[in-house]
């Protein structure tokens, strides 16, 4: 029993030490939420760690409604979220004396995409809210043959879903809508479905050397039927706004960060940090929203950054 | 001897309470979908719960609660899955067990059970990639995502299981029975669908039951291959959304304690119930026949 012994001290020695917080300043920062936004936040997360080794960066997927809980329950410092809170969370959230402060990380495009053999080139978003609320039915209507149109979409569980339904939608989705399992399921189907139509993430599509997709149509689309349509897989439509479904992708602290928190938000915007996001098939945060990140962080965007 | 006498009783004791385990948990999982499945009744009328086919709890303006066209979507599923299942499933248990040569046996049935080992996940990805595509150019439709897919895609899933209970239940049909039948001048094809199918009934109708089982309950598979859209169903070539699928895709989101989540044990409910009901149907079905065997 005893030659055991002192193995046994060795080890509560270590654990001792393992638990001791004051041997070295490390600052835990918990993100959670979107899982639009988790391999982005990983990739700045790593990158940060490896400059700062006193912070200790943890990352989670769950989505955007997931991280919004736990901000509210005070179970995350950062929540990601692919849509704006509801008004029923922030008051949940005031509720319990949590004030939820928006910065916008990065923005992210969503593109339409049809099959290849599908003739229309471009819809307005008055026609894509009423294809998805079941008031267009048929590609006739839209230039196209004479067949029904076969709608896919997300799932109830995706910002994406959300935040397509609050924007463009803007009312009910029609029964009809087919409810994917996730980005990729869509393409499939659209790769295989003439008269198929889905909306995705840019960033899914595009192929990592930023070439066009293969087996798929993205198609062009404007503001109204009388203004110009324009493409998401083309960057500089998107950089320069006049591409329509582009939704901002948000982080959600308890009030203003201070210390670590607010150093590692701030990286996230800096000309680094925006890098990233561009790698990772997202886009840098846009002029509208620059000036909201520069009140909630304290924040001065370099001058090369601004346009 | 006393301790002897204890050991018995111990063992005794051991085994009867992992026989009454199961007993608790069923129980214990029932309780739970009851009791939390019942609270989504203060808001929603029983009404609208089964008789409304909108099912859209996070909705852009007032949610709703009908179970109506998930409920005819999980029922077309399985009837269809059934229709394709039974009549080869039997087929097979009935050739592997009276025709087939012991060699050829020896080959097909552990292959069969094989089929058993396929991840449900992967029959869902082969449903999506192969039997949808195939389905839409057979038929001529612009998609392969609707309830037929699910439909063959169960069956395959559900023979393994009707094939196996089906072939032990036919394999004990005693052999005097079918030595009678020869005596009598009949043939083998005679004596298989008059003698043993008949004495096996009620086996095979355990087997079709449990295959049934395993098709109406299946989750993964019938989420990615069956296209999963709201509407109410009007035939095989639309595509559905079963209840497995709805409770799987919005368990995920839900907010603990709401409306939607309670509405969510509700509909686990119902399932259970469908599976209790068809369960007890088929133990009075095969009763009744072996009675008058």
């Amino acid at each position: 029993m005893f030659k055991y012994i002192h193995i046994l001290l060795l080890a509560s020695a270590l654990f001792a030490f393992a638990c001791n917080p004051n041997h070295q300043h490390v600052e835990n920062i918990l993100i959670k939420g979107s899982d639009t936004e988790v391999n982005l936040a990983l990739a700045l997360a790593e990158t940060y760690m490896s400059t700062d080794p006193d912070v200790s960066i943890a990352v989670t997927g769950g989505g955007s409604g997931a991280g919004i809980a736990a901000l509210i329950n005070g179970k995350t410092s950062i929540a990601n979220a692919s849509r704006p809170m509801k008004q029923e969370e922030i008051a949940l959230a005031k509720e319990r004396s949590v004030q939820p402060l928006a910065s916008v990380l990065g923005m992210d495009a969503i593109a339409i995409v049809v099959h290849p053999q599908c003739p229309v080139q471009n819809l307005s978003l008055q026609q894509l809210g009423a294809i998805y609320r079941g008031d267009i039915q048929n590609w006739k209507t839209l230039g196209g043959p004479d067949a029904e149109i076969s709608l896919y979409g997300r799932q109830s569980n995706s910002g994406t879903f959300v935040y397509f339904r609050d924007s463009i939608v803007r009312a009910e989705y029609a029964p009809e809508v087919k409810q994917m399992n996730g980005t990729a399921q869509i393409v499939e189907a659209i790769k295989s479905d003439v008269h198929g139509i889905g909306y995705v993430g840019v960033g899914y599509i595009l192929e990592k050397n930023g070439a066009q997709p293969t087996g798929i149509k993205v198609l062009s689309i404007s503001r109204s039927d009388r203004q110009p349509a324009f493409l998401p897989t083309e960057v500089q439509n998107i950089e320069s706004g006049d591409y329509p479904i582009i939704r901002p992708l948000y982080q959600y602290t308890n009030g203003q960060p201070k210390g670590r928190l607010q150093q590692y938000l701030q990286y996230c915007l800096s000309p680094a940090g925006q890098a990233l996001v561009k790698v990772n098939g997202y886009f840098p945060v846009s002029a509208q929203y620059q000036l909201q990140n520069e009140q909630a962080l304290n924040f001065q965007y370099a001058k090369s950054t601004l346009r | 001897m006393r301790n002897r006498h204890f050991v018995d009783l111990a063992i005794k004791w051991l085994f009867f309470s992992a026989a009454a385990s199961s007993v608790l948990v069923l129980l214990g999982i029932f309780g739970m979908l009851l009791i939390n499945g019942v609270k989504a009744f203060g808001e929603i009328s029983l009404g609208e719960f089964f008789l409304s086919s909108n099912w859209n709890p996070s909705a852009y303006g007032k949610p709703s609660y009908g179970i109506l066209a998930m409920l005819s979507s999980t029922l077309l599923v399985t009837l269809g899955a059934m229709i394709l299942a039974v009549p080869l499933g039997v087929g097979a248990a009935t050739y592997l067990a009276q025709v087939a040569h012991e060699r050829t046996r020896m080959v097909l049935k552990p292959v069969i059970e094989l089929l058993a080992a396929v991840p449900s996940v992967v029959v869902g990805f082969i449903g999506i990639v192969m039997l949808g595509p195939f389905i839409a150019k057979v038929f001529g439709l612009s998609n392969g995502l609707n309830a037929l897919n699910g439909a063959i895609l169960l069956a395959i899933m559900s023979l393994p299981t009707i094939i196996t209970v089906a072939e032990d239940a036919i394999r004990a049909v005693p052999n005097s029975f079918k030595e009678a039948s020869y005596s009598l001048g009949a043939n083998q094809w005679t004596t298989l669908i008059k003698v043993v199918l008949p004495a096996a009934y009620s086996g095979i109708i355990a087997a079709v039951i449990l295959g049934m089982g395993r098709a109406i309950g299946e989750t993964m598979t019938v989420l990615m291959a069956t296209g999963n859209s709201l509407a109410m169903p009007h035939g095989f070539f639309d595509p559905v959304r079963t209840m497995t699928a709805t409770i799987a895709i919005e368990l995920g989101e839900v907010p603990y304690g709401t409306t939607h989540y309670y509405s969510l044990f509700a509909v686990g409910a119902v399932l259970f119930l469908i599976s209790l009901g068809i369960n007890l149907l088929a133990e009075r079905l095969a009763k009744r026949y072996r009675y008058k065997m």
